[in-house]
């Protein structure tokens, strides 16, 4: 009898620890929904606020009377009309795009086969190297557009989107390559060694083995020079003039704001199409992403 | 297929030398397991047989070529590492076929010596997975399908049975040794687990801080151990030491463990520790020789049993002796207690004298 009810006892307590961990685990959601909610809600206004923007018209942009925050006059599309027809929008996305094939072709090339070299060869010094290519990155680009202005100008690159093509990389090489040198070396050793007793050389193991395996880091690395490329402001500021050469960031801003007067509907329109891009990589690639920021994160 | 010659082998990691003047024959068709613990410079010598790590003294030759300096995919080597090295983005069957497609065999020849791989290794149905899909077992044996697939002069094995449990282990040492029976390619296998030894090995290389402590067949290993580590080292569980002195008692060479264990030498051993008489030395003797059978007319000596471990058909007994704590085994019907006192025999025929003072095995 006393066996029983100490069994009972101990049965009642593993229960109510099991309701009690229960409970535990319906508030953790409830809180982290409740924070998501709130974090979404936070990060999709701006977004929203633009997308309404660039559907209203001139006027009811203006008018001080109307919510900003939903349509009342009516849906217009003229604030993209304008933009694609009569403004130089196009030039500036062709521009764009072909500034970041370029940037992230010359990032990626450059950056894996750096970050193989300095987590694989060993060589001498090439820990102090690795460190000081993470340095580099650390140089905010507001120091480095005097110097490179300088630099630019006597290539005579000056007012040409290929100058973009050339500085970019300052900015996209260094973190693009620590994050390989992260992801390479998650790659156990034994991996590199198996394939050269199977007769690889170091390109055929970069090509074979190392690409295929760190996929993950090689998008994550993608992802981010394709959105410095862009997204980045100042660079183009600084060194270009010309519409036909102009790309989108600085090319929208300029065209729609004449002085002080602001064009919100088309600035807005702009805005969204030059977004989307992105948008649209980041939504297909996210788990990729995640997955190579992580990993560079934690085993780099 | 080939044989290995090792000579006067070093390597130095900065100021530490990890391998300090091996000199190994492996001949043609052979097993040779190289034994020892963590850090005695068993991996580094494999590695060095590989070409993943530099010589920094001595000749590694391969079937009588000098390969020093030959890069390891020109060396005709294959090797299976500890935690597979399986490509994780390429099928079972691209894993096996990477090395020959990357010496541009034709299709249909690849497509053959893998299937043959294959189907000795029993994997023929898993070629087509991804080795995320395969258990531990099977993904030991996709990387030696990896290595027997090209056929090579010799296998290097770096501790393949490691990452396994005690009963796959157990199921993949055979396995190893009927590809081995089937195939007779001379192999070089590493392990810290001398069970893996003894029961693989043509002869084992027992190593002990950068240097061979003793070559020789499992057999000879256990029964003549030369150093006083190889003894402690072969055997499980290990040979129980103890303190005694050679003293002459009636005309016979006697070995005196304090005053209760007086154990009368082998008559055959007279030439070889007569020198050593009147001297401190170590006895050395297994647990298998320590037991509740009588041996001959010997007294038994009563012990306190610390504790025992049942294994089914044996019982070792822990107990304290001379202040030394020992093993002994019996068998499971005279059931000794913890706490209680029981009656060992000390088998002296099977026991080894030591010099204390060079470790060596007289």
């Amino acid at each position: 009898m006393t066996n029983i009810t100490r069994n009972n006892g101990a049965l009642n307590v593993l229960l109510g620890s099991k309701t009690s961990q229960h409970v535990n685990r319906r508030w953790a959601l409830f809180a982290s929904y409740a924070c998501l909610v709130v974090f979404v809600i936070f990060f999709l206004c701006p977004p929203f606020y633009m997308l309404v923007t660039s559907l209203k018209t001139n006027a009811e942009i203006a008018s001080l009377a109307t919510t900003p925050w939903i349509i009342e006059q009516g849906v217009t599309t003229e604030h993209y009309a304008h933009l694609l027809k009569e403004t130089a929008f196009l030039t500036y996305f062709k521009n764009t795009v072909i500034v970041a094939f370029f940037v992230v072709a010359i990032t990626m090339v450059v950056s894996v086969l750096a970050a193989y070299a300095l987590s694989r060869l060993g060589f001498w010094g090439s820990g102090v190297i690795a460190t000081g290519v993470f340095l580099v990155y650390l140089v905010p680009d507001s120091l480095l557009f005097i110097p490179l202005f300088k630099i630019v100008g006597g290539l005579g690159l000056l007012n040409s989107y290929w100058v973009l093509v050339l500085v970019y990389p300052t900015l996209t090489v260094p973190f693009c390559t620590w994050i390989m040198i992260g992801y390479f070396a998650s790659i156990p050793k034994e991996l590199d060694e198996a394939a050269l007793i199977d007769g690889a050389n170091h390109i055929q193991m970069l090509l074979k083995v190392f690409i295929p395996v760190a996929l993950p880091g090689l998008i994550a690395a993608t992802i981010f020079a394709f959105t410095v490329s862009w997204a980045s402001f100042l660079y183009p500021l600084a060194y270009i003039y010309s519409d036909n050469q102009m790309v989108l960031t600085v090319g929208t801003v300029t065209t729609l704001i004449k002085g002080d007067v602001f064009h919100w509907g088309g600035l807005m329109a702009g805005a969204l199409l030059a977004a989307a891009p992105p948008v649209i990589l980041y939504a297909f690639l996210m788990d990729y992403y995640i997955a190579g920021l992580t990993s560079g994160a934690t085993k780099g | 297929m080939a044989s290995v010659s090792l000579t006067n082998l070093h390597k130095s990691f900065d100021r530490t030398e990890a391998v300090r003047g091996i000199n190994l024959e492996i001949a043609d068709n052979e097993f040779v397991v190289l034994v020892g613990p963590s850090g005695c410079g068993k991996s580094t010598t494999l590695r060095m047989i590989a070409g993943l790590e530099e010589i920094t003294e001595g000749d590694i030759r391969i079937g009588g070529g000098l390969v020093n300096d030959v890069p390891p995919k020109d060396r005709n080597i294959a090797m299976v590492f500890q935690n597979y090295a399986l490509y994780p983005h390429m099928t079972v069957f691209q894993n096996m076929s990477f090395g020959l497609r990357l010496r541009k065999y034709p299709k249909d020849e690849i497509q053959r010596l893998v299937a043959d791989a294959a189907e000795v290794l029993g994997i023929t149905e898993l070629l087509q997975r991804r080795p995320k899909q395969l258990s531990g077992g099977q993904r030991q044996r996709v990387a030696m399908g990896r290595a027997i697939v090209r056929d090579p002069q010799v296998f290097l094995f770096d501790e393949p049975l490691s990452n396994l449990d005690a009963k796959l282990r157990g199921q993949m040492r055979i396995e190893i040794k009927r590809v081995h029976q089937y195939l007779k390619t001379t192999t070089v296998y590493v392990t810290h687990d001398q069970v893996e030894a003894m029961t693989l090995a043509d002869r084992v290389v027992v190593m002990n801080n950068g240097l061979i402590e003793q070559v020789g067949t499992p057999s000879e290993l256990y029964h003549q151990p030369k150093t006083r580590f190889v003894a402690g080292f072969i055997g499980s569980p290990a040979m129980n030491f103890l303190n005694c002195k050679l003293i002459k008692d009636s005309g016979n060479l006697v070995a005196s463990v304090g005053d209760t264990l007086k154990l009368q030498m082998p008559a055959d051993c007279d030439t070889r520790y007569d020198p050593y008489l009147g001297r401190d030395l170590v006895l050395g003797i297994r647990p298998e020789h320590v037991h509740e059978k009588r041996v001959g007319n010997e007294i038994q000596t009563e012990v306190k049993v610390n504790f025992i471990e049942p294994l089914g058909m044996e019982t070792m007994v822990y107990f304290t002796f001379n202040g030394v704590e020992l093993c002994g085994r019996v068998s499971p019907e005279a059931d000794p207690r913890p706490g209680q006192t029981t009656f060992l025999s000390f088998d002296a025929e099977k026991t080894h004298l030591i010099d204390p003072e060079n470790d060596q095995v007289l």
